[in-house]
C-alpha cells in the first residue's frame, strides 16, 4: 500500500544520518587502531599492527582488562543475587502492591548515575556517614579505610546502579510464566522448592541472562565510578583508555583497547542472545 | 495471578526480609543525599547536625550551576528533536520498507545504548577531530541526538505493531496524500509512543555523561559541571542540586504516568 517515494522518504534520511554519525565514527575507531603516533605527536596514517602487539606485550593492559572483567563479574553476581529474589517476590507475592513496588525499583534510576556514585562516596569516606556512624555507636575507634578508594567501593556502587537493570528483565520473564504451570506442579505433589527449581527458575533463565548481560557489559566499560571511588587499586580498562586519549596522547593505542572492548561486548551480547533463544519456551 | 497459598507459604518467610534489605540498599544513598543537603556541617558526619537551608541559598546564587542546567536543557531538547526526526521515520522504515542492510541497521542504531559510552564518545570525538569541527554544545547535541535515536525507534516501532493500518489506507483512498496522511493519521495515532520516547530521551540526555565527556567544549552540561566539582572537593551544594533535580523528575514521572493511564483508560479517573 505504500508507494516507492514514501518508502524512500522514510528510509533515506535516518539511513544517511546514522551512516554519518554512527557508522563512520565506529569505522574511524577501527582505522585509528591500525594507525600510530609519530614522535612529534601527530597521527601517522600508515597501517600497522603495533598497537595490538603493544596491548599483548605490556602486562598492565591485559591485567587491567582482567581486573575490569572480575569487577564486572562480581557486579553481575551481586546484582542477580539481590535482584532475582526481589523480582520473584514482585511477580508472585506482591499482590495489590505490585505496581507500587515496580515503581520503587525504577525510581532510583531517575537519580543521576553520577550523583548516586557521589552519594556512595559521602557514605564510605573516612569521615563519611558510615564511618562516623560506627564511631558514634562506639563499634569502631578509627575510620575503616578500606571502604573507599578500593575495588570494594567500585563493586558496591556499580551493584547499586545495575541491580534495577537486573530486576526488570527477570521480572518480565517471571510475569510471562503461565500460572497454571505452577499450579499443576504443586497439584502433582511437587514441594514449593521443587516447583521453584524445576518449573519457575528454568522458565526465567532468559530474563536472568538479559539482566546478567546488562550488569556485566555496562559495568565493564565504566570509568567514572573507578575515578571517583576506586583509588589506584580500582582502576579499570576504560580509565586507561581515557588517559591514553588525554595526557598520554596515544589515540591509536586507546582505539585498539576500545576495539577489544567492543569485540568482547558484542560477542557477549551475541552469546547471550543465542542462549536466551535456546532457553526461551515460546 | 496469585498462587494458591499451599504453593507459596513455606518459601516466603525470608523473602520479605530480602525485599526490605534490597530496597534499603537502593534507597540508602538517595535518602543520605537528601538528608545531607540540609546538613550545616558538610557532606559527611553522623548524626547530621545544624540543619540549614544555606546550601540551597548558596546554590541559587551559584551562576555556574544554573548556566550548566540551562545548557543541559538546551542539549536535551535539541537532542530530543534530532532523535525523533530520524528515529520515527526509522521505525516506519523498519515496519514498512525493505532495504539492503535492514538487519544491520537495526543492530547498529542500538549499539550506543548497549556499548560502554566511552566507545561511542571516543568514536564521535575522532569524527569531529578529523573533520575539524570544534567541540561545543553542538557536538554534544549531535552525539546525544544520534545515540538516542534507537529509543525513539524502539518505542515507535512497538507502537506501530499495535496500530491498525486501515486508517492510513482509508486516508489515502479518500484522497489525502502521504504527507497529509503522515501528519494527520500516522503521527496522531502514535502520539503516546512519541511522547513516551521524547520524555525518555530528554531524561537520558539530561543525565548522560560518558559520551559528553569526550565531546565537551567550553560550556559544561550539568553532569559535567558536577563532575568537575567532585574532583575539586565536595560540598552539600551538590546534594542540594541533586535533590531538586530528583524531586522535579519525580513530579514529571508521576504526571506522565497519570497522563498515560488517563489516555489508555479514559473511563477511569486517577
Amino acid at each position: 500500500m505504500f508507494s516507492r517515494a514514501y518508502r524512500t522518504a522514510i528510509t533515506l534520511p535516518p539511513l544517511l544520518w546514522v551512516a554519518v554519525f554512527l557508522l563512520v565514527p565506529y569505522a574511524l575507531l577501527l582505522c585509528y587502531s591500525f594507525w600510530s603516533v609519530s614522535p612529534s605527536q601527530t597521527i601517522t596514517h600508515s597501517w600497522t599492527l603495533d598497537n595490538y602487539r603493544e596491548l599483548f606485550r605490556v602486562n598492565v593492559y591485559l591485567q587491567t582488562l582482567f581486573r575490569s572483567m572480575w569487577i564486572a563479574a562480581r557486579v553481575m553476581i551481586f546484582s542477580l543475587l539481590l535482584g532475582y529474589p526481589l523480582a520473584y517476590y514482585l511477580s508472585f507475592y506482591a499482590g495489590a502492591r505490585k505496581d507500587l513496588f515496580y515503581q520503587l525499583v525504577i525510581i532510583p534510576l531517575w537519580v543521576s548515575y553520577l550523583v548516586r556514585a557521589y552519594a556512595w562516596k559521602t557514605i564510605l569516606g573516612s569521615d563519611g556517614v558510615l564511618n562516623t556512624l560506627l564511631q558514634y555507636l562506639h563499634l569502631t575507634k578509627h575510620p575503616l579505610e578500606f571502604l573507599l578508594y578500593s575495588p570494594f567501593a567500585v563493586v558496591l556502587t556499580l551493584t547499586h546502579i545495575y541491580t534495577p537493570f537486573a530486576v526488570l528483565p527477570i521480572y518480565a520473564a517471571l510475569e510471562h510464566i503461565p500460572r497454571n504451570l505452577v499450579e499443576a506442579s504443586s497439584d502433582l505433589g511437587a514441594s514449593p522448592l521443587q516447583t521453584f527449581w524445576r518449573v519457575i527458575f528454568p522458565l526465567s533463565i532468559p530474563g536472568v541472562l538479559a539482566g546478567a548481560t546488562f550488569a556485566f557489559v555496562l559495568s565493564l566499560g565504566d570509568f567514572l565510578a573507578p575515578l571517583l571511588l576506586g583509588g589506584p587499586s580500582g582502576i579499570m580498562i576504560s580509565n586507561i583508555v581515557v588517559s591514553l586519549f588525554g595526557a598520554a596522547y596515544n589515540w591509536p593505542l586507546g582505539a585498539a583497547i576500545s576495539l577489544c572492548m567492543l569485540l568482547l561486548v558484542v560477542s557477549l551480547l551475541f552469546l547471550s542472545e543465542k542462549l536466551e533463544k535456546k532457553w526461551s519456551f515460546r | 495471578m496469585e498462587l494458591p497459598v499451599s504453593a507459596v507459604r513455606s518459601t516466603s518467610r525470608w523473602l520479605p526480609w530480602h525485599v526490605i534489605v534490597v530496597f534499603g540498599f537502593l534507597y540508602l544513598p538517595i535518602v543520605t543525599l537528601i538528608v545531607y543537603s540540609f546538613n550545616g556541617s558538610g557532606v559527611g558526619g553522623f548524626p547530621p547536625r545544624n540543619l540549614t537551608l544555606d546550601w540551597y541559598r548558596m546554590l541559587f546564587a551559584d551562576d555556574a550551576i544554573w548556566e550548566s542546567v540551562l545548557n543541559s536543557l538546551i542539549v536535551a531538547v535539541t537532542a530530543m528533536a534530532i532523535s525523533l526526526t530520524f528515529g520515527v521515520p526509522a521505525a516506519l522504515a523498519l515496519d514498512r520498507a525493505n532495504f539492503p542492510g535492514k538487519a544491520f541497521f537495526r543492530r547498529l542504531v542500538l549499539l550506543p545504548l548497549i556499548l560502554p559510552g566511552i566507545i561511542t564518545g571516543l568514536s564521535l570525538s575522532m569524527l569531529f577531530h578529523d573533520s575539524h569541527v570544534k567541540l561545543s554544545l553542538l557536538t554534544i547535541v549531535l552525539g546525544h541526538g544520534t545515540a538516542l535515536i534507537s529509543v525513539a525507534t524502539t518505542e515507535v516501532f512497538a507502537g506501530l505493531q499495535k496500530l491498525d493500518r486501515a486508517q492510513e489506507e482509508a486516508s489515502l483512498d479518500l484522497g489525502a496524500n502521504y504527507w497529509q496522511t503522515f501528519w494527520r493519521v500516522t503521527i496522531p495515532n502514535l502520539r503516546l509512543s512519541i511522547i513516551g520516547a521524547a520524555l525518555l530521551i530528554f531524561t537520558l540526555s539530561m543525565d548522560e555523561i560518558a559520551v559528553s565527556f569526550f565531546l565537551i567544549g567550553r560550556d559544561n552540561t550539568l553532569p559535567l559541571e558536577i563532575w568537575g566539582r567532585l574532583r575539586r572537593g565536595i560540598t552539600p551544594e551538590i546534594n542540594a542540586i541533586s535533590t531538586i533535580i530528583f524531586v522535579s523528575s519525580l513530579v514529571a514521572i508521576v504526571s506522565w504516568y497519570r497522563l498515560r493511564t488517563n489516555a489508555e483508560n479514559p473511563e477511569v479517573t486517577v
